[in-house]
């Protein structure tokens, strides 16, 4: 038995651990109500967040809430002002005068400036810089002789007139320059960062940011976590103080933590969840086209496919697309009769001259026109198909085999290789024949989906070369008033698809769950989601 | 070898223009020959310098292995540890009670643990525990402490523990039968002081035997547990520079994981020493 005076000494003890511990019970609670986060899944790490090295669309996600281009898009995808605040064009559509508005300002209180976007885009043409979209700005002057090393970046058609007043010289009249100057390979990088910390001033702990919120800290593999930027000019309207991007790999993953209340939005949905998902959350399930074609290439610099148009359009008529987009990839995806997906500003896309057919009738004319081509039951068309290894593509490769093999009686060999190598193949152009790709967007306007058709363009795949198509694009670029570009746009899509370099099968969607605590969410074909558009209510609260 | 794998860490479907690829791969040396490039990583890495990743632009392989292996570390220690403590006490048990209902339970439990892949059972324990029922974390990121560890670590274990129940209970039957147990019974002694004090250790020797192989699947089962859970540890970052042609992360890796393997080996053999006093003689 313990003597009464231990027993006083251990009572004291306890109580004051006791009071001690109750201090932090309610801590958090001091200055207001609690941070509002927002979870969302990312598909995988960006390769980095200086916005002339990244490239891939998750990149894209985490930069456009870090930064800000000269314009931005709302959440329903119109273009808005961004650190610009006025622009004006030049009647020959060359010259364009941006105004910076006076209270843009990086995150420790900098004010942005026009020459600050001078430096950022003459680093994105520099040579030594190596940015993966450096050419995506070739319509600016002189950037296409930088990046071949020919002139020093100094001379690119930018310059700043004063600390307000950005001035952009076009090579030819180009409509969508405004669209481009929202794409992250154009925010302002901060130069004095730069000169401070080289390298490393996209450590999060250096990094500034112009943009809605800052990076606090980056886990690779894990989780990139932003918090507001007090700094942001149009910080009083955004509603979310902190966004955490969760990288996850896996669609399966990103699901069962959506499931659990752990992710208010997803990147994506898996495919093979998709009905259950459509049962269980069909509010939160958000399917939207995307600028996005997803179709099977031919090589056209061998036989059997080079010079042969009836024949690569018998293959494309003996394709029952429907069947494709209901029972196979059945998420909402739209056939595609056409190259440029739906959706696009300003434009109406062509369409095969087969596209309101019914099947059986495609099916006879294909037959016509494989027999013409010289291929009959006892000498039947052979080639393989390459695609890259992964369910969804296996599905439909067999699909569209059987329907080549019932219908035409033509014997296609799958191939399927591991991305990267379909990709070095499909560069390389000496095995591929029939090949699965793909095309997104990077942009709203035809122009991202026709210039690479033309000839010697590096991502043109079945090396199309059409004297034609070429001299359609190049009026086309010449155009100052759009209705009259558009005119030549869509009659170079028409050349492109009676030449059939290519097979469109399908048009993407783009799929998220988002969570009915999020309000704002706005469904666009170019799928930008920025965080500073959203914000968290309970649900069940009236918005 | 890692060259031999046709493309590089800058294809993408968007092809470079090949002003941009010469200075990309300038920069990273990849233009001088295949030797160079060999000798001007070794001389690197002498001096602790694994070079940056190719696909991970803003850190270093040095940076992303030491994040990610104390993860790894910690997430296949707890599953080794987990699946030694209830392998051997299961399989302990079944051999005491051989031949009775609980031996076969425990031993039909192994049996699936063995069976079942671990791409089944951790999405299953997933959708059941963090899901449906909620107490635990689904995934790892923007979770904190240790209630994220035990769902990965029970599947990364569950295999090991049916292995080593197995190996246990047939060791422990062995050794149960052999002279020196029957003369410490004749003694007197009571069962758990003669499993605890005589028949435990060398009962574990074919254990440890298999604690070479077990590592081995444990480091590879964990690419999968990561996966599924998100964890970034050095299974994800393997498979991902492999997929990636990030060949400055796959190498580092690579030896890391080699000198990782023969310090385990060595602690082995060490402990073969310390458990067996017939080896510490020679």
């Amino acid at each position: 038995m313990i003597s009464k005076k231990r027993a006083l000494v251990y009572l004291v003890i306890l109580a004051a651990a006791v009071a001690v511990v109750w201090q932090y019970q309610g801590v958090p609670q001091v200055g207001g109500p609690a941070a509002s986060v927002l979870h969302r899944g990312l598909s995988t790490d960006p390769e980095s967040v200086d916005p002339h090295k990244a490239r891939s669309v998750a990149a894209g996600e985490v930069l456009r809430d870090i930064g800000e281009g000269l314009l931005s898009y709302s959440a329903t995808g119109e273009l808005v002002a961004g650190v610009a605040d006025e622009w004006t064009a030049s009647d020959d559509g060359l010259i364009y005068t941006f105004h910076i508005r006076e209270d843009a300002r990086w995150s420790n209180g900098d004010a942005v400036t026009a020459e600050q976007f001078v430096f950022s885009l003459r680093r994105l043409v520099d040579p030594a810089t190596a940015a993966f979209y450096a050419g995506m700005v070739a319509d600016i002057n002189n950037v296409t002789e930088i990046i071949a090393g020919d002139l020093p970046p100094e001379e690119l058609g930018v310059i700043a007139a004063d600390e307000r007043t950005l001035v952009i010289t076009l090579v030819r009249p180009t409509p969508y320059l405004l669209s481009l100057l929202t794409f992250p390979s154009t925010f302002p990088v901060h130069p004095g960062s730069i000169a401070t910390h080289g390298e490393a001033f996209t450590r999060a702990e250096n990094l500034l940011s112009n943009g809605a919120y800052k990076l606090d800290s980056w886990e690779p593999g894990s989780v990139l976590s932003l918090s507001r930027n007090e700094q942001y000019w149009n910080n009083a309207v955004t509603a979310i103080d902190e966004v955490q991007h969760h990288v996850l790999t896996q669609e399966m993953t990103e699901l069962n933590r959506y499931r659990a209340g752990e992710l208010q939005v997803t990147g994506s949905v898996p495919p093979d969840s998709f009905e259950k998902v459509r049962e269980d959350y069909p509010d939160e399930l958000h399917i939207a086209p995307y600028l996005g074609v997803y179709y099977y290439g031919f090589n056209l610099t061998k036989p059997p496919f080079k010079d042969n148009p009836e024949l690569r359009e018998a293959l494309s008529l003996a394709i029952d697309r429907d069947v494709l987009v209901e029972s196979i990839t059945g998420r909402g995806e739209a056939a595609a009769y056409s190259w440029v997906p739906p959706g696009v500003d300003n434009y109406a896309p062509r369409r095969f001259n087969y596209a309101d057919q019914t099947q059986d009738e495609r099916n006879a004319h294909a037959r016509r026109l494989l027999a013409e081509a010289g291929y009959y039951p006892n000498n039947p068309l052979r080639f393989e198909l390459r695609y890259n290894t992964s369910d969804t593509q296996q599905r439909i490769a067999l699909a569209v085999q059987a329907m080549w093999k019932d219908v035409l009686g033509v014997e296609a060999t799958l191939i399927n290789e591991e991305f990267q190598v379909l990709l070095a193949n499909m560069r390389a152009g000496a095995v591929t024949q029939v090949f699965r790709s793909s095309w997104i967007g990077d942009y709203n306007d035809a122009h991202t989906f026709l210039s690479i058709m033309e000839s010697g363009n590096a991502s043109n795949m079945p090396r199309y070369a059409s004297v034609e198509f070429d001299e359609q694009m190049r009026r086309a670029a010449e155009q100052v008033d759009p209705k009259r570009r558009r005119l030549f746009l869509e009659e170079a899509e028409r050349v492109l698809l009676s030449d059939h370099p290519v097979i469109p099968l399908y048009f993407y969607v783009s799929k998220h769950l988002v969570s009915p605590d999020v309000v704002g969410w706005g469904d666009n074909v170019l799928d930008y989601h920025y965080s500073q558009h959203l914000s968290l209510a309970p649900a069940g609260a009236t918005p | 070898m890692v060259h031999a794998a046709p493309g590089g860490p800058f294809d993408d479907e968007r092809v470079l223009p090949p002003e941009t690829r010469q200075a990309l791969e300038a920069a990273y040396n990849l233009d001088a020959p295949l030797h160079q490039q060999f000798l001007d990583y070794l001389s690197n890495l002498v001096r602790g310098d694994m070079g940056p990743s190719y696909r991970y632009r803003d850190h270093t392989v040095g940076e992303l292995i030491g994040n990610a292996f104390p993860v790894s570390l910690k997430l296949g220690g707890m599953a080794m540890l987990l699946a030694i403590v209830v392998g051997v006490t299961a399989g302990t048990v079944a051999a005491l009670r051989r031949n009775t209902w609980l031996d076969r339970t425990v031993m039909g439990f192994a049996m699936t643990g063995i069976s079942v892949p671990v791409f089944v059972i951790a999405p299953v324990l997933v959708l059941l525990l963090a899901v449906k029922m909620q107490w635990l974390p689904a995934g790892w990121s923007g979770n904190e402490g240790l209630s994220r560890f035990v769902l990965p670590v029970i599947a990364l274990a569950l295999p090991q523990v049916a292995y080593i129940a197995r190996l246990t209970r047939a060791s422990m039957i062995d050794v149960l039968a052999s002279d020196f147990i029957r003369t410490a019974r004749a003694q007197g002694l009571g069962t758990s002081a003669i499993v605890r004090y005589h028949a435990l250790k060398p009962a574990m020797l074919p254990v440890l035997s298999y604690m070479g192989p077990a590592i081995a699947a444990i480091l590879t089962g964990s690419v999968v547990v990561e996966e599924i859970f998100g964890i970034p540890g050095l299974g994800q970052f393997f498979v991902r520079g492999a997929l990636n042609r990030d060949y400055t992360l796959v190498l580092g890796i690579v030896i890391f994981y080699a000198t990782l393997v023969v310090l385990l080996n060595l602690v082995v053999d060490l402990l073969y020493g310390v458990i067996d006093p017939r080896i510490r003689r020679r």
